[in-house]
Parts: structure tokens; C-alpha cells; sequence
């Protein structure tokens, strides 16, 4: 049996470094694309200023990115590391898009980003922008294959299990590819980056403005993030992931738990818009409901049901028994009992194989699960409700928030040439304050989508306690201990820059232009 | 679609090539930064060694990373087997690799004295811990790592960290250091001017004459080793099944293949011509000449010892039957032949571009370029 303290661990290990390695990437993903703007902006109109905003806040994109790199690597190796058996169980599938991403994307993002450093001088302004440009497509394919792993993860399509090999083999790699699941949770969170890249610029230029220094550098930022994050929220907001939700199976499962929806109502279903969710009891406490609406969208029609929670629990629970019919045959295959029952056995119920590895964590012999463990096993399908219930509900807030933030800053970057003035002074405060949001939005997110999958990490395949290593739980507190002090460490350094070089603002880049200016801080 | 059996060994080269990609590209930054604090006696020397890989490294770094996606597509029980079994040595890769982003970009931004010589020892442990565990690593598979599989095929490995360290891995730890820092050295001579550059071949040179050494001791002593023999029948189209085989183990077996096919004599001395090639290039000044000649002396060494081992990749010293070969450790037919046409399409592709910005950047980094970028450089 494996021990609980080992799964717990190792979950806790991956989530702290996933959400780390998360504060870093949104940035460079929303940033990169708007050094191309500016750049190209630079090109088209040969004005100076723009070059030196390319320079400027490509030097506060490097600080971060060197943290995006140094925390990409724990991912690449954490799973051969802590997740062994899923590696192993799973790799001949979700391999494949890791390596085409360091193939692919890695690659190019790496290779010209230095170029894009050091190139200022010895390449003409077309190459330059060129490198700029790779740059950016780089880092937009590397989430496009990362995501593709990650919504296969949670909607596992194109691949079958192989007793043989025990393990899942590719079938299809373009259903892996063209997975809608995938491709939401792509659109949606490469938006998401693009949000976070400028409310950063919208947010420093503020303070500039604030301050009344670099007012013509400040404002020329704060006019391109308004109109790129005006189009990126409205992006996040619309295309959010609610085209993968009634498609599948684990899609279904987390809608449920998200919105708190213990029973099914009849179509359209009303959406809970606050509540006190009770896990014992499958209840809300308290609620405020609003009739129609959540039917309305999540399905977009007006008959088609949504599963609540206990019918998703109940359906889950005749899975469960006829997994563990697969699991016993599955058993005697892999002791070479290739009969013709057991081989007939194994055919009827292995696609209930996943849902059988469930009873495991309460007996290895899972054929004799007593009724009260295949219960539990079925209870522990359904995902903790309040904590996705709050999260999500935050998340979607702080993105209304972002959409009043960039309509209200676009609209004025329109209608009005200058912020220096008193009247525009509370949208600068606001755009200042409003720096945390995107970060606390994307943790959310992730908080979501993935302990909204619990207690799966390839859903109805492999469960999560299955998936680790063999390792002592002791090693993982070690690694654990040694990745939150390094990763501390890290980011005190990493802030250390980031504040010093945005109070220095473009005066850092060692131009006479600011030098003045740079006095005046 | 290739047959099965053809794919499984052309995935063997292929993951050698990422090594190899990885050995010579991130290999000579490593080597840089290991030299670093000893080449560099003041600030604007180190800045000059610095700004040689400064736009490269992280393009460089990618063939580690590659290598690693590649061997979890292609040889997932590898990956798995061989990260968690030697889980701290990897979690030390990983820590020294932690500082070589932030010390390359961080180091020159804050003008103190005790901050950039942090980094430049931070560059150093980047430089010199990963060559030496791989190092050991790659000697203790020879050696046998201690793992098995239960039926289901999770793997159990009873080794720790210090099981690792045994003289044999030690030797091969110490041909991975000084292999790196002989073409690190002899990039650097290339790249900068003198006092560095001088300094830089005669670091090359010693290095290169230790290589040489070590390899040949670590030659002989393979006579010594138990090695593995495969003698159940192979099927190389067969569903992969790691638990299906026979394996015998017999003393000097690594070097089998050179009985067998004497012709596999030259990659060994291919790679000692090299490395006194090396040196005598740098001797005479042909910097250029002596890098192709540092980087064919890693290829040799790496074949070498791949070679040596096959068709065995990972064995297990407690049950020999478990190890993993290049027949049974693989992916699907459907997955190899996928990730063939993604290598073949992008490794060119990447050689290119890669070639492009070395081109782009060329030349030696003097301490003019420096003073000039004060603000802008590493
Ligand atoms: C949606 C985007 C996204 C997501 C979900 C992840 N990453 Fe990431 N990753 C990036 C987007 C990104 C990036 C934008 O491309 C980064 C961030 C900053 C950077 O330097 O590149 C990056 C860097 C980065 C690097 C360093 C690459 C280099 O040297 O250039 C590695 C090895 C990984 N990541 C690996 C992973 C793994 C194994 C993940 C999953 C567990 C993961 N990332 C999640
Ligand atoms: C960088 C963005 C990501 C964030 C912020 C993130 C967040 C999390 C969190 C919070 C958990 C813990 C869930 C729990 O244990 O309750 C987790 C677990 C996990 N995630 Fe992610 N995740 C990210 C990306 C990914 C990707 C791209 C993959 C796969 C490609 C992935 C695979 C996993 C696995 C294997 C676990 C551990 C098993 C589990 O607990 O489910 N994650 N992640
Ligand atoms: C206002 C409307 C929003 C809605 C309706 C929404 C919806 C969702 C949903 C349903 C998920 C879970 C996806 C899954 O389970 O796989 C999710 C995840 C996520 N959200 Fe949002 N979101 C909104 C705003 C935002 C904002 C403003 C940000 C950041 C700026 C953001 C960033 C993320 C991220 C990074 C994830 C995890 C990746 C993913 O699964 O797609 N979201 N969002």
C-alpha cells in the first residue's frame, strides 16, 4: 500500500512548484507579445521612444523570465522524479507533446532570446524585429503543447490501455492535438497572459505618470497595454473554458463541484451566484440562486441537462464495481493466466479499468472491497466543493474587475492625450492597485482546474495516489524543504531587481534622454 | 510506417544524439562556467568570459531539457526508473542548474562586489555539479543500478545517494568534468583575447591530457566490471515487456561488442586522436580547428560508452533480468514513428537557427565591448 503521507507530499511538492513556476510565466507569455507591438511600432514609425520601450521593458521581461527558466526545468523532470509510475503509466502519450514542446518551442523562445539581448547592435531593425517576433511565437507554442498535455490529462482521448505493456498507448495523436478541452483551456490561458503582460505596463507606467516622470514614455505604454488588455480580458472572459465543459466527462464532474450543484434540476439548470457548500451533507447551507442561467451556459440551449453531484456519485459508483471486475482479470493476465474467461473478463469491463484502481487505495486485493470501501471509493470521486466553490467565484470577480479596469483606462487612453493631469488620477491609482489581480486570478485558475480533478491525474484512468514514486515520504519533505527555500531565496532576488529597475525606470538603460528625469525620482 | 524493431534502434541514436547535442552545446557553457572564477581575476575579465556564452546558454540548456522530453516520449520506463531511483543525485542537477539563469542574467545588474561574486560561484557550481553527476551516473550504469519492478511495473529502488559514489562512477564523474572543461577551455580560447585566452588553452590542454587518462584507466577497468549479456532470443518487433527476458552476467562483458565487431575500436581512438588533436590545434593557434576537435572527442567518448552497453541502457544490479534494454524500455511503434518525424523536421530546423545567431554574435568579446554595454551586457 502506499502511504498517504507520500501521495499528500508529493501532491503539495508539485502544486508549490507548478504555481511557482506559474507566477513567472504569464508575464513572459503577455510580454513577449507586446515587445512585438512596441518594436514594431519602432520599425513602422522610426521614432526612438518606442525603441526605448522595447529596451526598458524587455529589461524587467529578462529579470522575470530567468526565474520562468529555472523553474520550467523542475517541472520537465518532476515527473520522473516524484511521479514515476505515472511516467511510466502514461508516457507513451503525454511524452510526446513535452518533447515536441522543447523540439518546437523551447528552442526557438531560448535560442532568440539572447538574440534579442544582445542583438541591438550587430542586427539590422528588420532582423531584429524578426528575433523579437520568434521570440514570442516560441513561448505561445510552448503553452500550446503544454496544454495540449495538461487537457489530456484531464479529458484523456486517443489512447488505449495495453495489459502487454501494462500500460496507455497512443491511438490518435491528432484527437490528442485537436482536443477541444485542450484547445480551451489554450485560448483561455495564453489570454490570461496577455492580461497579466499588461496590467504589469499599465500598472508601472501608472506610477510613472503618478509621479509625473517619463510622462511621454509612460503614456505611450499605458495607451498599447490599454488596447491589448482591453482585447485580452474581453478574450479570457468570452472564450473562457466553458466549451470544453459539457463535453466531458471530468469537465462535467468540476462544473458540478464549481457551481455547487448537488442535485440535478431539470433544463435549464439556475446558477448559485453565492453559498455555504456542506461536503457532508450534499447541501448548501445558504444560497442565492438565479433561475435559468447556469443551464443557459453550460449548455447554451434550453433541454439539455446537467448532472448534480450525487447522480454523478451514483454513476460513478457501477463504474467502480465493474472496475474492479477489470482489475481482477487485469491481476491474473499479469500473472499469466491467459484463459479465455479471464481475457472475456478483462474485454467487458476494461473500460471501467481506472475507475477499479480507485478501491486500491483502500485494499491491493480490490475484488474483495467490502460495500463500505467501494462507497468510500465512490465519494471520492467527487472533488472537495466549497474551496473550488470560492476559487472559481473569485477568479471570475477579479476578471469583471480587469474588464472595468482596461474599458475605463482604453476609453480614456481615446478620448484623452494626457494622464499628467489631476482628473485621470484615481484610474492611474486603480491600475496601480490592480497589479495583484492577474496573479491572484491564475493561481485561482489553476487551483481549479486542477484540484477540481481530484482524485485523478488522467481522469477515470489513473488515480493520484497510484501515480507516485516509490520514495520514501521522508525524501519528498527533504526535496520539499529544499525547493521552498531555494524558490525563496530566488524571489527575494528577483524582487530586489524587479523594484530597483522600475524606480530607476528607463534612466537604467544608461541614455542621456533620462538621465534628468531619472533625478527627479 | 517503419517496422517496430527498426524504430526502437534508430530512437537509440536518436537519444544519443540529444546527449551528444547536449554534451557539446550546453557542454562548453558548462565548461565556462566551471573555469570562470579561476580564468577571470577581476570583474571585467569575468564579465569578457561571461559575454562569450551570454547570448547562447539558454538556447543551449534546451538540448538538456530535450533530451529529457525525449527520453520520457521514448523511453518513459527510463525516465521514470532512472529519476526516481536516483532521486537526489537528479535534485542536485537540479539545484546547481537553478543558479545559471539567474546568475548569468542577475550578476551584472547591481554593481557590488559581494553580489556578483556569489553569482560567479553560483556559475561555477552550475557548471561543475551537473558534469560530475552525470558523470557517476553514466558510470553507475555500468556498474547496475539497484531497482526492480512488481507486476504491475511500478519500480522499487533500494540505492541512496552515497551508493552512488563508488571509485569506478568517481572515475567516470571526473572524464565528465574534465571532458567539459577541456571544451569549455577551448571555446573560451576561441572568444576572447589574451591574458584570458592564454589561460584558456593551457586549462584546455591539461584538461584534455586528464581526459585522455582517465578514459584509458576507465577502458582497462571495464575488464573488471561485470557486464551483461542478453540470452534470451530478441524480438524486435515484439510488444515491450521488460519482465520477458534472460540475462547473464559475466565480468569484461561491456566489451563484447568490440570482439565482436572490431571496426567499433576506432571510436575509442577517434576520441583520444581528438583530444591530442586539441591540444596541439591550440598550441598552434587554430582555435576554430581545436573546438571541432574538443566536440569529436566528446562524440567519441560518448558512443564509446553507449555502444559499450547495448543494447542494454539501464541495468539493474539486483535482478538482472529487469534491466532495460533498447527493445524493451521503448514506446509505441505509433508514438516512435511520431516523434521521428518531429525530430527530423526540427533538428535541422533548430541546427540553423542556432547557427544563424552564432554567426550573428561571432568574434572575440574584448573588454572595449564590455565598457561599451555596461548597461546592457551580462
Ligand atoms: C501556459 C503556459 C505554461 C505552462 C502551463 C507551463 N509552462 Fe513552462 N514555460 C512556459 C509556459 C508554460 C513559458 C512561457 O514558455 C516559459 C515561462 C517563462 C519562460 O522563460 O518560458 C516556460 C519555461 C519552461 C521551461 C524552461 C524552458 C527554457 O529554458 O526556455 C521548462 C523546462 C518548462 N517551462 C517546463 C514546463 C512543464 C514541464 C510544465 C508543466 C508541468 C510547465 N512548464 C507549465
Ligand atoms: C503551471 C501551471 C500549473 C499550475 C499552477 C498547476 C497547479 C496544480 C495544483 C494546485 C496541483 C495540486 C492539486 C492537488 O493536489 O490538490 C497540481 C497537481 C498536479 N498537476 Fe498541475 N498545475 C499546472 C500545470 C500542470 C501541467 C501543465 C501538468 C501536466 C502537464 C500538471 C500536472 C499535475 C500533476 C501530475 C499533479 C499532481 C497530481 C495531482 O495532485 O493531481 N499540472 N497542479
Ligand atoms: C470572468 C470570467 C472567467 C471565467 C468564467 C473563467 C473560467 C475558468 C474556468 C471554468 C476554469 C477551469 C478550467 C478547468 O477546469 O480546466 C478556469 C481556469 C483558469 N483561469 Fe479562468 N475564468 C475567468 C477569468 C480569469 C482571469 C481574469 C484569469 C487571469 C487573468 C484567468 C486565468 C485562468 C487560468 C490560468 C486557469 C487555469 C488554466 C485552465 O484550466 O484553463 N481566468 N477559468
Amino acid at each position: 500500500m502506499i502511504s498517504e503521507h507520500l501521495v499528500n507530499l508529493s501532491r503539495l511538492q508539485f502544486a508549490v512548484t507548478a504555481m511557482y513556476h506559474f507566477l513567472f510565466v504569464p508575464l513572459t507569455l503577455g510580454m513577449t507579445f507586446l515587445l512585438v507591438i512596441m518594436e514594431s511600432l519602432y520599425v513602422l514609425t522610426g521614432r526612438q521612444v518606442y525603441q526605448d520601450m522595447t529596451r526598458f521593458w524587455g529589461k524587467l521581461f529578462g529579470i522575470n523570465f530567468a526565474l520562468g527558466v529555472t523553474t520550467g526545468i523542475t517541472m520537465e523532470f518532476q515527473f520522473g522524479t516524484n511521479w514515476a509510475y505515472y511516467s511510466h503509466y502514461v508516457g507513451d502519450v503525454f511524452g510526446a507533446p513535452l518533447a515536441i514542446e522543447g523540439l518546437m518551442a523551447f528552442f526557438l523562445e531560448s535560442t532568440f532570446v539572447g538574440l534579442f539581448f544582445f542583438g541591438w547592435e550587430r542586427l539590422s531593425k528588420g532582423q531584429h524585429l524578426m528575433v523579437t517576433t520568434l521570440m514570442a511565437i516560441g513561448t505561445n507554442l510552448s503553452a500550446l503543447w503544454i496544454l495540449i498535455a495538461n487537457g489530456w490529462m484531464q479529458d484523456p482521448v486517443g489512447a488505449v490501455f495495453d495489459p502487454t505493456t501494462m500500460r496507455m498507448e497512443l491511438s490518435s495523436m491528432a484527437t490528442v492535438i485537436f482536443n477541444p478541452t485542450a484547445q480551451a483551456k489554450f485560448v483561455h490561458t495564453v489570454a490570461a497572459g496577455y492580461v497579466t503582460g499588461s496590467v504589469f505596463v499599465l500598472a508601472i507606467s501608472a506610477y510613472y505618470l503618478l509621479q509625473r516622470r517619463y510622462v511621454d514614455f509612460a503614456e505611450r505604454s499605458f495607451r498599447i497595454a490599454a488596447a491589448f488588455g482591453f482585447a485580452a480580458v474581453c478574450s479570457v472572459i468570452v472564450l473562457g473554458d466553458e466549451s470544453g465543459y459539457t463535453l466531458s466527462e471530468s469537465q462535467q464532474t468540476k462544473l458540478a463541484a464549481i457551481e455547487a450543484m448537488w442535485q440535478t434540476e431539470a433544463a435549464p439548470a439556475s446558477f448559485v451566484v453565492f453559498a455555504l457548500p456542506d461536503q457532508q451533507t450534499h447541501t448548501n447551507r445558504w444560497e442565492i440562486r438565479i433561475p435559468w442561467l447556469l443551464g443557459l451556459i453550460g449548455t447554451r440551449s434550453v433541454d439539455r441537462v446537467l448532472p448534480g453531484i450525487d447522480d454523478i456519485e451514483a454513476h460513478n459508483l457501477v463504474r467502480i464495481r465493474s472496475g474492479v471486475q477489470a482489475v481482477a482479470a487485469l491481476t491474473r493476465l499479469r500473472e499469466h493466466d491467459h484463459s479465455a474467461a479471464t481475457q472475456a473478463q478483462f474485454q467487458a469491463h476494461q473500460q471501467d479499468l481506472g475507475f477499479g484502481l480507485l478501491v486500491k487505495k483502500y485494499r491491493s486485493d480490490v475484488e474483495h472491497a467490502s460495500e463500505a470501501q467501494l462507497r468510500a471509493a465512490a465519494a471520492d470521486t467527487i472533488p472537495q466543493v466549497a474551496p473550488l466553490f470560492f476559487a472559481f467565484r473569485l477568479m471570475v470577480l477579479f476578471g469583471f474587475a480587469l474588464l472595468a479596469l482596461f474599458a475605463a483606462a482604453l476609453y480614456h487612453s481615446l478620448r484623452q492625450r494626457h494622464y499628467g493631469g489631476q482628473r485621470w488620477r484615481w484610474l492611474l491609482w486603480a491600475a496601480l492597485l490592480a497589479l495583484p489581480l492577474p496573479y491572484l486570478s491564475v493561481e485561482l485558475g489553476w487551483f481549479v482546474a486542477e484540484f477540481g480533478r481530484q482524485p485523478w491525474t488522467i481522469y477515470g484512468i489513473l488515480p493520484t495516489h497510484l501515480s507516485v514514486s516509490s520514495l520514501t515520504a521522508t525524501s519528498v519533505l527533504g526535496s520539499l524543504a529544499g525547493f521552498v527555500i531555494f524558490y525563496s531565496l530566488l524571489l527575494v532576488a528577483e524582487m530586489y531587481l524587479m523594484i530597483k529597475f522600475t524606480r530607476l525606470g528607463p534612466a537604467s538603460l544608461g541614455l542621456a534622454r533620462y538621465a534628468e528625469e531619472k533625478q527627479r525620482a | 510506417m517503419l517496422e517496430y524493431g527498426l524504430l526502437k534502434l534508430i530512437w537509440w541514436g536518436l537519444i544519443g544524439l540529444l546527449l551528444i547535442g547536449f554534451a557539446i552545446m550546453d557542454g562548453h557553457d558548462m565548461g565556462v562556467g566551471a573555469l570562470l572564477p579561476w580564468l577571470g581575476r577581476d570583474d571585467d575579465e569575468r564579465r569578457i568570459i561571461i559575454n562569450t556564452v551570454g547570448p547562447h546558454w539558454d538556447g543551449n540548456q534546451v538540448w538538456f531539457i530535450t533530451a529529457g522530453g525525449a527520453l520520457f516520449a521514448a523511453w518513459p520506463l527510463v525516465y521514470a526508473t532512472a529519476f526516481s531511483g536516483m532521486y537526489w543525485a537528479l535534485l542536485a542537477v537540479l539545484w546547481a542548474l537553478f543558479f545559471r539563469p539567474v546568475g548569468f542574467d542577475y550578476r551584472s545588474k547591481i554593481q557590488d562586489r559581494r553580489w556578483r561574486s556569489t553569482w560567479d560561484w553560483g556559475l561555477f557550481i552550475g557548471g561543475a555539479v551537473p558534469p560530475i553527476i552525470f558523470g557517476v551516473a553514466f558510470g553507475n550504469l555500468f556498474l547496475g543500478l539497484p531497482f526492480h519492478f512488481d507486476h504491475d511495473l511500478r519500480s522499487y529502488d533500494s540505492g541512496s545517494l552515497w551508493d552512488l559514489l563508488t571509485p569506478f562512477a568517481l572515475l567516470c564523474g571526473g572524464v565528465s568534468l574534465s571532458m567539459l572543461v577541456m571544451h569549455g577551455g577551448t571555446y573560451l580560447a576561441l572568444r576572447t583575447g589574451d591574458p584570458i585566452a592564454a589561460r584558456a588553452r593551457r586549462a584546455a590542454q591539461v584538461a584534455a591530457v586528464l581526459t585522455l587518462l582517465l578514459f584509458i584507466v576507465g577502458g582497462f577497468w571495464l575488464q573488471h566490471v561485470p557486464g551483461m549479456r542478453l540470452i534470451s532470443p530478441v524480438q524486435p518487433d515484439a510488444l515491450p515487456d521488460p519482465l520477458a527476458k534472460s540475462v547473464q552476467v559475466v565480468t569484461g562483458a561491456w566489451l563484447d561488442v568490440y570482439q565482436r565487431w572490431p571496426w567499433a575500436r576506432a571510436l575509442p581512438l577517434l576520441s583520444l586522436a581528438a583530444m591530442l588533436a586539441d591540444i596541439a590545434l591550440l598550441a598552434w593557434r587554430r582555435e576554430g580547428w581545436a573546438f571541432i576537435a574538443s566536440a569529436l572527442a566528446i562524440v567519441g567518448i560518448i558512443v564509446t560508452a553507449g555502444l559499450s552497453l547495448f543494447p542494454f541502457v539501464m541495468p539493474s544490479s539486483i535482478d538482472a533480468n529487469a534491466s532495460l534494454t533498447v527493445w524493451d524500455a521503448v514506446s509505441s511503434r505509433w508514438t516512435l514513428q511520431i516523434m521521428l518525424i518531429a525530430t527530423v523536421i526540427f533538428v535541422p530546423l533548430i541546427i540553423v537557427y542556432t547557427s544563424w545567431c552564432y554567426r550573428m554574435m561571432s568574434g572575440r568579446v574584448t573588454l572595449d565591448f564590455i565598457r561599451r554595454h555596461d548597461k546592457s551586457a551580462y
